[in-house]
């Protein structure tokens, strides 16, 4: 590179971070330095490949609804979670263009191991009440994490996430919902809601990430807080998440699954018991409970399904 | 009638009864199955259209069900998940597996039978809703004029699948033809009324079997002549009824699976 080129990058550069700090929204033919864009397409990427990916341990539920009631509100919020996956994508895809990659590429990523969807989504649900904690404290989580993201500089994401959020504060009501019912019903129902609570919570602390990359040796957060996607730290989230979930959980009468946990009056912060980050690791590899079987499962539904897009390709007259 | 103008006569009753139970029976077998597709459409989109249609076929089926607890038959919950088979009025057709494997596992689900059997079945649909907005029993009729709004989508989406599907590759139109058949040999019972075929026909509450079945075959003519293709005979002995109860182990294991929670505890409120 010349350093006329350089000096014109540089300038480009400038430029571009002033329309940030000024809170200007970048578009999607904008100019962006690349940081930028590989940032967005990371987080975006996984965030849609994660509401699809979030789809497959609900979707388990689905025809087991107890109720014609739950059957058409588990529907239906499923669906919403694979139209979220759908706007997310579309988003990408924009993003990719100058690399020349599309959808298929998003697809064979995840396949490949390369494209990574979120923690909690690994995991196994074995009751009914599973599907009311996911709904009501999983989403409840992602509602903390993406009403962070809704002034976001990039335009496209800021106003796809408009919509989720608005979506994933009815699914946290149907979560709720569903637990409520359980809290008031039989002692059986109340068991079923704890023994989902136990083994869930471990990766509802997992879900905000580390605090620091020298947990887990990578974080994204200082990019994104830097280009102002985002503003709060991954451990801000989550002392929200207990500041809004404790109280609850505690008043329909069940134990958080951490002695330890208490709130430091002083700091204003609660102390926990840290989850095994290890384990956070091993699972956002693939290597988690339910991985290997929800990847399958996408995989093969998508391999046996590609005679229906080469079909759809053929314009019909 | 409505039963707040008349009394019912019992054999009045009988027949709204037995209509409402292959109504209902039909849409909630229709939109449980589509419920095992969630997430596993050919692409996103798709997946967000049918499990939409799905939706509202559950809606239906809730609404039907909804009617049978208004007359005392039950509670519209209990009737939904809590009927053994043998009970069951649906069409064999609706009951049938989406294609290999269970949805719990790694399923192998045939795109081409689900865009057949939604196609057929939702015109199917569509002749006797619009039969039903003339109902002698006004609820019924009510509550087909509400079907009927969403119908239309439906019947657009899946025919607009059917004309794809069957002018594309050679791939597709094999699977299509192999699907047709398929559907077909189940088709028999989907203008059957069963048993209570001179009951329900006589109270004016629809049209005659072979009514609709004639205005079924009308409607889907066009599009077969313009895909070169003859429209395929119903046959009028299915080899099962579902309408007399006559199922097979597919439905027996979907039932299963439908009312695992619910039959946890029954009386539970969930």
């Amino acid at each position: 590179m010349t350093n006329l080129q350089n000096a014109a990058e540089e300038e480009q550069l400038a430029h571009f971070m002033q329309r940030i700090e000024r809170g200007d929204k970048i578009e999607a033919d904008d100019w962006m330095p690349e940081e930028y864009r590989l940032t967005l397409i990371r987080l975006i990427s996984m965030h849609g490949i994660s509401e699809i990916m979030g789809a497959l341990p609900e979707k388990e539920w689905v025809p087991k609804a107890p109720s014609l009631n739950r059957k058409l509100g588990i529907m239906a919020k499923v669906q919403d979670e694979m139209g979220h996956g759908q706007l997310l994508l579309r988003v990408t895809e924009d993003l990719l263009v100058p690399y020349g990659k599309n959808r298929g590429d998003i697809m064979q990523d995840l396949f490949n191991g390369d494209l990574k969807f979120h923690n909690v989504f690994h995991m196994e649900t074995k009751t009914w009440a599973d599907a009311g904690i996911i709904g009501w404290l999983v989403d409840g989580a992602a509602i903390i994490t993406q009403t962070n993201m809704l002034g976001a500089s990039y335009g496209p994401y800021a106003r796809a996430l408009q919509r989720i959020c608005a979506e994933e504060v009815f699914h946290a009501q149907h979560g709720e919902s569903i637990i409520m019912a359980l809290a008031e019903g039989t002692d059986e129902q109340k068991a079923m809601i704890q023994e989902s609570l136990n083994r869930w919570w471990e990766a509802l602390l997992m879900f905000f990430g580390p605090a620091s990359k020298e947990t887990t040796g990578s974080s994204k957060q200082d990019l994104t807080i830097k280009y102002k996607i985002r503003t709060k730290t991954n451990e801000e989230f989550r002392q929200l998440f207990f500041d809004k979930y404790i109280p609850r959980i505690l008043s329909l009468g069940l134990t958080i699954p951490d002695p330890t946990i208490r709130f430091d009056e002083e700091s204003k912060l609660w102390s926990y018991k840290q989850p095994d980050w290890n384990e956070f690791k091993k699972i956002i590899k693939n290597g988690g409970p339910r991985s290997h079987a929800r990847l399958n499962l996408r995989r093969s539904s998508y391999e046996n399904n590609a005679w229906v897009r080469d079909a759809l390709s053929v314009k019909v007259t | 009638m409505n039963e707040n103008e008349t009394v019912m006569s019992q054999e009045y009753k009988e027949a709204i009864t037995s209509l409402l139970f292959q109504l209902a029976d039909d849409d909630f077998l229709y939109a449980y199955r589509g419920s095992e597709w969630l997430g596993l459409a050919p692409h996103i989109e798709e997946d967000v259209a049918s499990s939409s249609i799905s939706q509202d076929s559950m809606g239906h089926a809730a609404m039907f069900y909804k009617l049978l607890e208004d007359l005392g038959v039950g509670n519209a919950d209990d009737l939904a998940h809590s009927r053994p088979a043998l009970d069951r009025k649906n069409s064999v057709l609706m009951e049938r597996v989406n294609g290999e494997g269970y949805y719990m596992e790694t399923p192998l689900y045939d795109w081409a039978y689900q865009v057949v059997r939604s196609y057929f079945y939702t015109q199917a649909k569509k002749i006797k809703i619009d039969s039903l907005c003339e109902s002698s029993y006004s609820p019924l009729a009510d509550t087909a004029v509400k079907v009927r709004m969403e119908l239309y989508y439906h019947r657009l989406h899946w025919e607009t699948w059917f004309k794809q599907l069957l002018s594309s590759t050679d791939v597709a139109k094999k699977k299509m033809d192999e699907a047709i058949k398929k559907v077909m040999d189940d088709f028999g019972d989907v203008f059957s009324y069963g048993n209570e075929k001179l009951l329900i026909e006589k109270s004016r509450l629809i049209s005659s079997e072979e009514s609709l079945r004639d205005k079924w075959n009308a409607s889907i003519e066009p599009v077969f002549a313009a895909l070169q293709m003859e429209v395929p005979k119903i046959s009028d002995k299915p080899t099962k009824n579902g309408r007399n109860g006559e199922h097979t182990q597919d439905l027996v294991e979907a039932l299963h699976t439908l009312s695992e929670v619910y039959k946890f505890d029954p009386i539970a409120t969930w």
